[in-house]
């Protein structure tokens, strides 16, 4: 199935090469006008639309690394008026942002990590032809995706589980998802029957057709799983919020980055307090700092992962 | 062997696949569907001394009081019209580009810019708004833009006006999905069979053409699907984005069911009430969900379940 999608994409892929190379070679007689207005004006759309996605970031770069008193003044777009690292000194300094960066790595692998092996097991099960409760558990899973109890019944049972106040509760709730057991229970039936008959033949049980057989073709979907997950623990606050409020070593560095923002909004008020201390430092300018540095992480790895998660979408969204 | 009675040689066979099923069901019944059970709060006056088993039941009050509050039927109103706004917004914005960048002639152009057109959908809801804080404040990007053009006199303050937060939203959620929802489409026209264009070609078919009579059908069920896929999820959209954008100057049109659920349900401690309202959200979800599923039935579409 994916090689026959990768063979038309590079026959796609030739074919508008060798269109390129006609187009170019008559260009003065053979585009039309209708053409080529569709085609600067598609141009002109994919610029806006670059700059228009890329502006905001570059943005806040300008601004992280500008002096803080200064930027309150606007007028900084793409470069930085007065050139001042001490915003990034200031984050570094704080010790909640330390903190919510250690427990937000820290989440991050570790539920990755849960989260995969979990779901690998699961979809493992349910994508067995011959096992008798495979159709019963695919459904009990499926179910969940529609139905749940909602905000507070889960909250209240959380806190009766002790989850609350715990590192726990950012791992194991969220440990199995519905979606992410689709995908893989879909590539793992992709993979042909008479590898896993052939190893039973030769004695293997189901743990090392997990372990050696099956596990090893399906590196590439449990990247993408893994890149969902460790995206969204990555960028999670709200549970932090909900569950570890009275816990300070326990924030999350998104949860931080929100409080920072609310700050801003109050600016006048806590402005003055922070002028004081470092003198050049702005919640606007921190802020700005500290988002760059959330960001960086995702920013520098995932054009590399694209054909993962490209893989992980077209497999997600054809359920049956 | 689906049909056939289960033996004792297939049980010892599949008892490793056993054992973890049974694991993983406990688990699913513990984090999924006993939180189901806390639904009994709503019909209940629930309080957190007498608990889930021995609070006095009071049948739909809690309902009724939720229907008789002005606010709730807001809330309501919100969250639907921010989930349609944004569905069709993030919806026609991701074919749009999806076909238009499929249309680009230069292979590196294009792999650039899709590379480019994800990157907001991994940036959490926290680093948009406060970038959307960042332009759209009075010094920001947006007034500067407008003052310099002479379309407005005087900065804007977007945040203060109840009529720019569905636009704001609305476009929050283009700006960070519209790449990443492509991603499904620009699979779909790349699946598309390339002897159609050059059959369109031959028949005279100029880019518009082409478009029309070849993408968009090609595409058509991708779209379908998705389509039926958003619409049962239309009040789920309305968290994150609305609770970190909202202030008390536009809480008439930014509150929608789940803010809500949190602060009645969790805030204020009337667990009661905001379990209600959770339920009502479900049902209608789950109602929504049905309902297009089985007109999708109807026109032989792909079906979700």
């Amino acid at each position: 199935m994916d090689s026959v999608g990768m063979k038309t994409m590079s026959a796609v892929k030739t074919k508008s090469i060798t269109l390129e190379k006609t187009n170019t070679r008559r260009k003065h007689k053979k585009i039309s006008g209708p053409d080529l207005a569709f085609r600067i004006c598609n141009g002109i759309f994919m610029l806006l639309f670059v700059i228009i996605t890329l502006y905001p970031v570059l943005n806040t770069l300008a601004i992280s690394l500008n002096d803080g008193t200064d930027a309150l003044r606007g007028g900084i777009h793409l470069v930085p008026r007065v050139f001042t690292w001490k915003n990034y000194q200031t984050v570094l300094e704080k010790d909640n942002l330390i903190a919510g960066a250690i427990v937000t790595v820290a989440r991050t692998v570790i539920g990755t990590l849960l989260a995969l092996v979990t779901n690998a097991i699961l979809a493992f099960i349910v994508s067995r032809k011959n096992f008798m409760f495979a159709k019963p558990l695919s459904l009990f899973w499926v179910i969940t995706m529609y139905v749940n109890g909602g905000l507070i019944p889960t909250f209240l049972l959380f806190k009766s589980l002790g989850l609350t106040n715990s590192f726990a509760v950012y791992v194991v709730p969220g440990m199995l998802s519905a979606f992410n057991m689709l995908v893989i229970r879909t590539y793992m039936r992709g993979i042909p029957d008479s590898l896993e008959e052939s190893a039973q033949l030769d004695g293997a049980g189901y743990t090392t057709i997990f372990l050696k057989i099956i596990s090893p073709l399906c590196k590439p979907v449990y990247a993408t799983v893994a890149l969902f997950v460790a995206v969204g623990q990555w960028n999670s606050w709200f549970d932090a919020m909900l569950y570890n409020r009275m816990r300070s070593d326990l924030t999350t560095l998104q949860y931080e980055l929100m409080k920072l923002l609310s700050s801003v909004t109050n600016q006048s008020a806590s402005a003055e307090s922070m002028k004081n201390s470092t003198g050049t430092v702005t919640p606007t300018s921190v802020r700005a700092a500290a988002t760059i540095i959330t960001m960086l992480p995702i920013i520098c790895i995932y054009p590399f992962l694209q054909r993962y998660f490209v893989t992980g979408l077209t497999l997600g969204g054809v359920k049956e | 062997m689906n049909k056939k009675a289960i033996t004792m040689a297939d049980i010892k066979h599949q008892k490793v696949l056993l054992i973890w099923s049974g694991l993983i069901v406990i688990y699913g019944v513990i984090f999924h569907y006993l939180p189901l059970a806390g639904w009994l709060m709503a019909f209940q006056n629930y309080k957190p001394v007498t608990g889930l088993l021995h609070s006095q039941f009071i049948g739909l009050e809690k309902f009724q009081r939720l229907f008789s509050d002005v606010t709730f039927l807001r809330v309501i109103r919100n969250t639907l019209a921010m989930g349609v706004i944004n569905l069709a917004a993030t919806f026609i914005m991701a074919i749009v580009f999806a076909i238009l960048l499929n249309e680009v002639t230069t292979q590196g152009g294009k792999k650039v810019v899709q590379t480019i057109s994800y990157l907001p959908h991994f940036l959490s809801w926290i680093i948009v708004t406060g970038i959307l804080h960042d332009a759209l404040s009075g010094t920001g990007i947006i007034n500067e833009v407008l003052v310099h053009f002479n379309l407005i006199n005087q900065p804007i303050n977007f945040f203060a006006h109840e009529k720019y937060f569905w636009p704001i939203v609305a476009f929050a959620n283009v700006w960070k999905e519209t790449g990443w929802n492509a991603i499904i489409y620009l699979a779909a026209i790349t699946s598309i069979d390339p002897s159609l264009y050059e059959a369109a070609a031959i028949d005279g078919a100029g880019r518009w053409a082409k478009i029309k009579n070849v993408t968009l059908p090609g595409i058509k069920p991708t779209i379908m699907i998705l389509l039926l896929m958003n619409v049962g999820n239309v009040l789920n959209a309305g968290f994150e984005i609305q609770y970190l954008l909202g202030n008390g100057l536009v809480q008439n049109v930014s509150q929608t069911i789940d803010i809500y659920v949190l602060k009645w349900g969790i805030s204020q401690g009337d667990y009661s009430i905001g379990t209600a309202a959770g339920i009502f959200k479900s049902l209608v979800s789950i109602i929504l969900i049905v309902i297009f599923n089985n007109i999708a039935k109807r026109h032989g579409e792909e079906r979700l379940f």
